[in-house]
């Protein structure tokens, strides 16, 4: 019943009576591209402690089971929050573009 | 149904009942107060079935029916004057969030100075919000036109916001007979309300109101414009219904009094409609051909009923008990510019009076319409506004 | 205290939202409806988290978001309530979540009357001490000395215990958190989902823009807050007070870090610093901690 509408209308027609929203990540597009340094994580060190995913504000770290933590390029905004947080200092802010080859 | 004795405002509380409102939240203001204490009274002793907010104040009082209605259920709260302008940005929230929630709203004066008494400018100066405005003259008319705003309202078509104006103290607290509907009579008429476009739902989440840039807005506003005029439509409708279902009209959005064959038609909104029947009856009995228009619907502005009304007038005599300052009577304004486009274009001639509660008797509305009588006669219009029993 | 690893790991704050790079608001949020579990309709008034959700038709928050004006979250609430109640649905926690404007200055009225009312909802203020989404203009909550677009020189006024104004209502549960606390925050929001009637949480964000700080040192700069004294931890279930274990410490004053290390990181208060060092003014913002400590314990203790 409710128009689960997130997507832009092409006409009037498919506009909903009042402006309402639907969920969706990337709401504002891919915000990956907003940043000028990329977190890298040496996973050698890291311990999958989760801090790191724990105080993302962007919520753009996953987890896999055992802990191990990925960041999403797409949507991470390089706040740096991440490579502070990080009890064993494994999280380097490398400049974009200036990353080398792994 | 069964009648009843009390107050319109007394009245007004039973209609919510009858109605099965789910949530009101109101704030007391004078004349509209007696409308919640009412509800308190029926909430405590458990007729009312709702919940009841006892608001701090106004502004709170329409956010907490938009929390309400938001969530799915259906909202009504009751005002006044300053309390209406107080719930302003709430007003044009409600309309633009498309939620059918029902105001009841006191006409009276606005402060400075303090005058508790009537005056139509409160609500007059919220026509431009989006709500749809009915103003009644009776407690019956009272108690029934705000049953049929909740269907007029949650109508897919319409989905805006509807105020139901009565005149302050002079209607408000006049005791008379009513016919009073059980909610289960009311059922068939009035089904519960379903939000079909959005609600507050964990379990479906939105979220509403999010910012729209320029591309969209006017869209949204468009629409708004279009739901407001379809309500002239959705109204008849539901005035079929409720003659067939309980046998009661009340006129339509424009209650016409001996129309058919006059020459001079008097307007007017309010109580003023109701002594207006007596004064075009005795202008009769004295072989005058007047009649008497009681705007009932006036936004969505009822233009095709009032054009299809002055093709067989020479003169309209409007009444505004309120002024839009710097230009004139609210009504008489928007009279005149549903009939410039038409063919049909008899004089207009607007009327200022009874602010303050400043009392309009038979006697003045004979006075303003043999004013317009003389106009029609005599062939000179005179004056285009004329403020009715001025002090010099 | 919940162990990292027993937080649960859906998301609710969708990522690729429009919040800054940095914001402190998102991650509270994040670790706030992750405690809820998303069974929660919010309300929210004119603040950052009403541009943060991004632009209609896409919401970046994965709950229901009523969105009402500046002045009427609580009221607002109120009325959710109400229909949850005519509806028969217990199950669905009502929450508001508004920045310091709208509740230490335009919303403390609705405030005050939904608390008075008893209305079962959970008020959450993220305070990060200015008027953010007009562009960082003084607020009730904004420090003394600190540099605002309305108070370039630094606020006249130190910030109004706006803590004390709801506890005088007597609510059901009360609560400081700090968003650089997520686990602390999380449990406060557990043990709040698990209350009824009136329950406020006051939640200190640190602010890349409004605070003037390298985006990184959010986290740094919010634990500084705690470290120094200036902000305190505490809880308060019906009238039983607890100063939260990470503020304990620091009811201590020796054990309190000077409040400069908490100042010199924010350019906000650069002016304390800078041409020269203003160590009246520092001393003053000193006082205050201790100050803030006398007041709290002596209210609730």
């Amino acid at each position: 019943m409710v128009n689960q509408v997130n997507t832009e209308p092409k006409s009037r027609a498919d506009m909903p009576k009042t402006p309402y929203s639907a969920p969706v990540i990337g709401s504002t597009g891919k915000t990956g591209s907003w940043r000028t340094f990329n977190p890298v994580i040496d996973y050698d060190t890291c311990n999958r402690c989760r801090t790191c995913w724990l105080y993302c504000p962007e919520a753009s770290i996953d987890l896999d089971e055992d802990g191990t933590p990925h960041i999403d390029y797409d949507y991470c905004k390089g706040c740096g929050i991440c490579a502070q947080v990080c009890p064993k200092k494994c999280i380097e802010m490398v400049r974009a573009g200036q990353e080398e080859a792994t | 149904m069964k009648t009843l004795l009390m107050s319109a405002n007394y009245a007004a509380a039973r209609a919510i009942v009858s109605a099965r409102v789910e949530v009101v939240a109101a704030y007391p203001i004078t004349p509209a107060t007696t409308v919640p204490e009412q509800i308190a009274l029926l909430d405590e002793e458990g007729i009312y079935k709702g919940e009841f907010i006892r608001v701090e104040s106004e502004h709170s009082a329409m956010f907490a029916c938009i929390g309400a209605s938001s969530t799915g259920a259906r909202a009504f709260t009751a005002t006044s004057s300053n309390g209406l302008l107080l719930m302003d940005e709430a007003l044009h929230w409600a309309a633009a969030a498309r939620l059918p929630i029902v105001l009841a709203n006191i006409n009276r004066s606005v402060s400075p100075p303090w005058n508790i008494h009537v005056t139509h400018d409160d609500s007059m100066s919220k026509r431009d919000t989006g709500w749809i405005q009915f103003y009644v003259a009776s407690v019956d008319e009272f108690y029934h036109t705000i049953i049929q705003a909740f269907k007029v309202a949650e109508d897919e078509r319409v989905l805006m916001p509807v105020m139901v104006s009565a005149d302050g103290f002079v209607l408000s607290h006049t005791v008379s007979t009513f016919d009073y509907l059980e909610p289960e009579e009311v059922d068939e008429f009035l089904p519960p309300y379903k939000p079909p476009h959005w609600v507050m739902n964990p379990d479906n989440p939105v979220s509403h109101g999010n910012i729209v840039f320029p591309e969209y807005y006017q869209e949204f506003r468009y629409q708004m414009h279009e739901a407001s005029k379809n309500a002239l439509k959705v109204y008849e409708e539901v005035e079929r219904d409720y003659k067939r279902l309980f046998g009661k009209y009340f006129g339509g959005p424009i209650d016409q009094y001996r129309c058919d064959d006059a020459e001079v038609v008097f307007t007017s909104q309010g109580t003023v409609g109701a002594e207006a029947i007596d004064a075009i009856d005795e202008l009769r009995d004295e072989g005058y051909k007047v009649g008497a228009a009681r705007v009932r619907m006036y936004r969505p502005f009822p233009v095709e009923p009032m054009r299809a009304l002055a093709s067989k007038v020479k003169a309209f005599a409007s009444f505004d008990r309120g002024v839009s300052y710097g230009f004139g009577g609210h009504v008489a304004n928007d009279i005149r510019a549903a009939l410039y486009h038409s063919p049909y274009r008899p004089i207009v001639k607007s009327y200022i009076g009874g602010l303050g509660g400043r009392d309009v008797t038979v006697d003045d509305i004979k006075e303003i319409i043999l004013d317009t009588v003389k106009a029609v006669e005599s062939g000179e219009m005179g004056p285009e506004e004329t403020w009715h029993d001025l002090l010099e | 205290m919940v162990a990292i690893r027993e937080m649960p790991l859906k998301e609710f704050v969708l990522k690729g939202n429009a919040a800054c790079a940095g914001c402190m608001d998102t991650l509270a949020l994040r670790h706030a409806l992750k405690a809820l579990e998303g069974k929660v309709i919010q309300v929210v008034p004119a603040c950052c988290t009403s541009v943060i959700q991004s632009l209609w038709p896409k919401s970046g928050l994965g709950v229901p978001i009523l969105n009402t004006a500046f002045m009427a979250a609580a009221a607002t609430a109120s009325g959710v309530r109400a229909a949850l109640k005519a509806k028969g649905r217990e199950d669905v926690q009502v929450m508001v979540w508004a920045g310091d404007g709208g509740t230490f200055d335009i919303g403390i009225q609705a405030l005050s009357g939904a608390f008075e009312r008893r209305t079962d909802f959970l008020y959450v203020c993220y305070n990060n001490q200015v008027y953010s989404n007009t562009g960082t203009q003084r607020s009730g909550a904004t420090p003394l000395y600190a540099q605002t677009t309305t108070t370039w020189y630094g606020k006249t006024e130190p910030e109004k215990m706006l803590d004390l104004v709801v506890a005088a209502h007597e609510p059901a549960y009360q609560a400081t958190a700090n968003a650089a606390y997520p686990r602390d925050l999380y449990e406060k929001f557990k043990r709040a989902s698990e209350i009824h009637g009136p329950k406020f949480i006051h939640v200190l964000i640190p602010c890349p823009q409004a605070w003037n700080y390298p985006v990184e040192l959010g986290v740094e700069i919010g634990k500084l807050a705690v470290e120094t004294g200036y902000w305190i931890l505490w809880e308060r279930i019906g009238d039983k007070f607890k100063l939260s274990p990470q503020s304990k410490r620091f009811q201590d004053p020796a054990k309190r870090k000077p409040i400069e290390e908490f100042l010199k990181l924010q350019g906000r208060f650069s002016r304390l610093f800078k041409p020269k060092k203003d160590e009246k003014k520092i001393a003053e913002l000193q006082a205050y901690v201790q100050h803030r400590w006398d007041v709290l314990m002596r209210t609730f203790t």
